[in-house]
């Protein structure tokens, strides 16, 4: 039976039209949302119809996108900006990169009907110098537009102007915020401010700004042309239209996929990802990357919208989806993303730059058995107490992993620090590498293999490895020709 | 180009490119031409999907095929990277996945040529916002 859970919005045109030719767009009414704006509609009434369908921020937050637009709008200045937030890093998110490669202009448009409603001539494109081929084409995407009018002076004879021109970021996480961002842009240390002023009184070069995702732009021509109404008819009560996410990790069908709001996770991991790769037990599911939390199987009929996924101890981010199953140890997954937080962390704030180092530590403590269940106790408190007070959104959601997983997967918490075990078999440290007797031949391979001397028997005779000299360099497992050597 | 000044040009535009494609299958053989798709987002060239896209065009030619082979951007098949998707006419596109060399010139040779349907096609699996 062919699934049709998913419905393509954000993604309408991607891997259906040539993203080089402008033409292609236009085909399937591109641009035909900016003229119905620039044509028919006030300000205010464009900025309504953002408002009444719902619409909310793609990249994290998830703010009333029309809202915001508002409160640009309300802003007087003599100058006003439209920046579209191309920063894209969470490990394992790619939607961002796959519409600006599959289908820039709906961007582009978007910009400009934003342009539009706030009152800016101006558009600017923060995208991360590492994703080449989307600067490419949305340097094509532009040059085209300006040569059919659809950007520069007076676009269809409205009256109204607007350009767009790209800002190369160096790829730091900390940058998708949007204070940090609008300073990188100025060329200042990419590190965010205290809000207020939010960046819609006060932003780029300390005028008006408003800062959208690009999955958020790419839903805006499709409102304008089918309706608030029905845009708002999709999803559920707080949640509206769809979201697209990147679907990864130990599911059958990677895959970048875009489902209604309300669709739960089984819908996505068992009918659209194909379920658990080679039969395995489904575990978690992580979402919202470094910010976001692990989800079980308790959740796994749980209705996916922005609330639901703050209740339950994780955020919807950017949509990455990472799905794990036994094989994964939940207390090292926490540890990459806290090394992911402290590689990227900006450092301006203690609580997330200390902070975020000692939670770290901790963990690495407890992968490596020396860890205590006080430990635990420390992890959640320094966790809480990074979240309430750091500065911007990466310190105060950094703590989300190890806050989830210790919630979720306490047990496996405490397998680590009570009885030194690595239930998934994933701590090097807290294994043992065995040699099973029935198995054990006597060849002796794995003794003259061992640098160390920590396997002592007779030939013929089964063996045995002393873990007290062992290194856990794996020589004996790699020499065993039987099987016989494992580790546990 | 002229500029677009109004919605009525944008109708023109979209009018004359799909135009410009019907003739294109008209004057060259309105019973047989074929359109060829290559998903190539950054995450398809990675996985070969350049390599198939130059193979496939340069086949198409030598093997004297009337099709227009184009790329686009990522058809979210990540599982199955290269994917192409094939049109033949009057029929439904279907798209192939995990092509690699052999099976792009299986697809050119049974599928585009004879209509033959080929292992490892991906169901469709989203519902557009037209649709809806």
């Amino acid at each position: 039976m062919v699934n049709k859970t998913q419905i393509r919005i954000a993604l309408r045109n991607c891997g259906l039209i040539n993203p080089e030719r402008i033409e292609e767009y236009i085909s399937e009414k591109g641009y035909m949302a900016l003229g119905k704006v620039l044509t028919e509609m006030s300000q205010e009434e464009a900025v309504n119809i953002i408002i009444d369908s719902g619409l909310r921020g793609r990249g994290g937050a998830g703010f009333p996108t029309g809202i915001k637009w508002d409160y640009a709008r309300k802003s007087v200045s003599d100058q006003k900006y439209v920046v579209c937030n191309a920063d894209e890093g969470d490990p394992g998110a790619f939607m961002d990169r796959s519409i600006l490669e599959g289908d820039p202009h709906s961007v582009l448009e978007a910009m400009a009907i934003c342009g539009y409603c706030i009152g800016a001539d101006k558009g600017l494109v923060y995208i991360r110098a590492e994703y080449p081929l989307a600067i490419e084409r949305l340097n094509i995407a532009i040059t085209q537009a300006r040569e059919f009018g659809l950007l520069g002076d007076d676009i269809m004879g409205s009256g109204f102007s607007f350009d767009i021109e790209i800002r190369y970021g160096a790829g730091a996480f900390v940058c998708g915020e949007e204070t940090a961002l609008i300073h990188s842009m100025e060329g200042e240390r990419g590190e965010p401010s205290l809000k207020p002023p939010f960046p819609a009184e006060s932003g780029y070069l300390g005028k008006p700004t408003n800062v959208n995702n690009v999955e958020t732009l790419a839903n805006i021509p499709v409102i304008y042309l089918k309706g608030a109404d029905w845009f708002s008819g999709i999803g559920t009560e707080k949640s509206k239209g769809t979201k697209v996410f990147a679907l990864a990790g130990k599911v059958n069908n990677v895959g970048l996929i875009e489902v209604p709001m309300g669709t739960t996770l089984r819908e996505v991991i068992y009918e659209i990802g194909g379920g658990i790769r080679e039969g395995k037990k489904f575990k978690a599911v992580q979402t919202g990357g470094p910010s976001g939390g692990c989800l079980t199987e308790k959740h796994l009929d749980t209705p996916i919208d922005y609330d639901n996924l703050i209740a339950n101890g994780s955020m919807m981010g950017s949509g990455g989806m990472i799905v794990m199953d036994e094989d994964n140890c939940m207390v090292s997954i926490a540890k990459f993303y806290l090394d992911f937080t402290v590689e990227e962390s900006c450092g301006k704030c203690a609580p997330c730059r200390i902070g975020n180092k000692r939670l770290n530590e901790l963990l690495g403590r407890i992968c490596e058995g020396k860890g205590t269940e006080a430990d635990l106790d420390r992890l959640r408190n320094l966790g809480e107490v990074i979240k309430d007070t750091s500065l911007c959104g990466l310190g105060q959601s950094s703590p989300n992993p190890v806050l989830s997983t210790l919630d979720n997967f306490y047990d496996e918490y405490i397998s680590h620090v009570r009885d030194k075990k690595c239930p998934s078999g994933v701590c090097k440290d807290l294994m043992e590498y065995f040699i099973i007797e029935e198995n054990c031949v006597g060849c002796t391979a794995c003794a003259r293999a061992c640098p160390v001397g920590a396997i002592t028997g007779e030939r013929k005779e089964p063996h045995l490895i002393n873990p007290e000299i062992c290194i856990m360099c794996g020589a004996c497992m790699e020499k065993c020709k039987f099987d016989a050597v494992i580790l546990k | 180009m002229a500029k677009i000044k109004s919605i009525e040009d944008l109708r023109k535009v979209a009018k004359e490119h799909r135009d410009s494609i019907e003739l294109l299958v008209r004057e060259n053989d309105p019973d047989g031409f074929v359109i060829v798709k290559v998903a190539m987002a950054t995450c398809s060239i990675a996985a070969g999907a350049k390599e198939i896209f130059d193979l496939i065009s340069e086949h198409i030619e030598k093997r004297g095929i009337n099709a227009i082979v184009t790329k686009t951007g990522c058809m979210s098949y990540c599982y199955a990277e290269p994917t192409v998707e094939v049109t033949l006419p009057g029929k439904e596109p279907i798209v192939f996945g995990d092509v690699d060399v052999f099976k792009a010139d299986e697809i050119i040779e049974k599928y585009i040529k004879n209509g033959e349907i080929l292992e490892g096609i991906i169901p469709l699996n989203y519902r557009t916002a037209e649709s809806i």
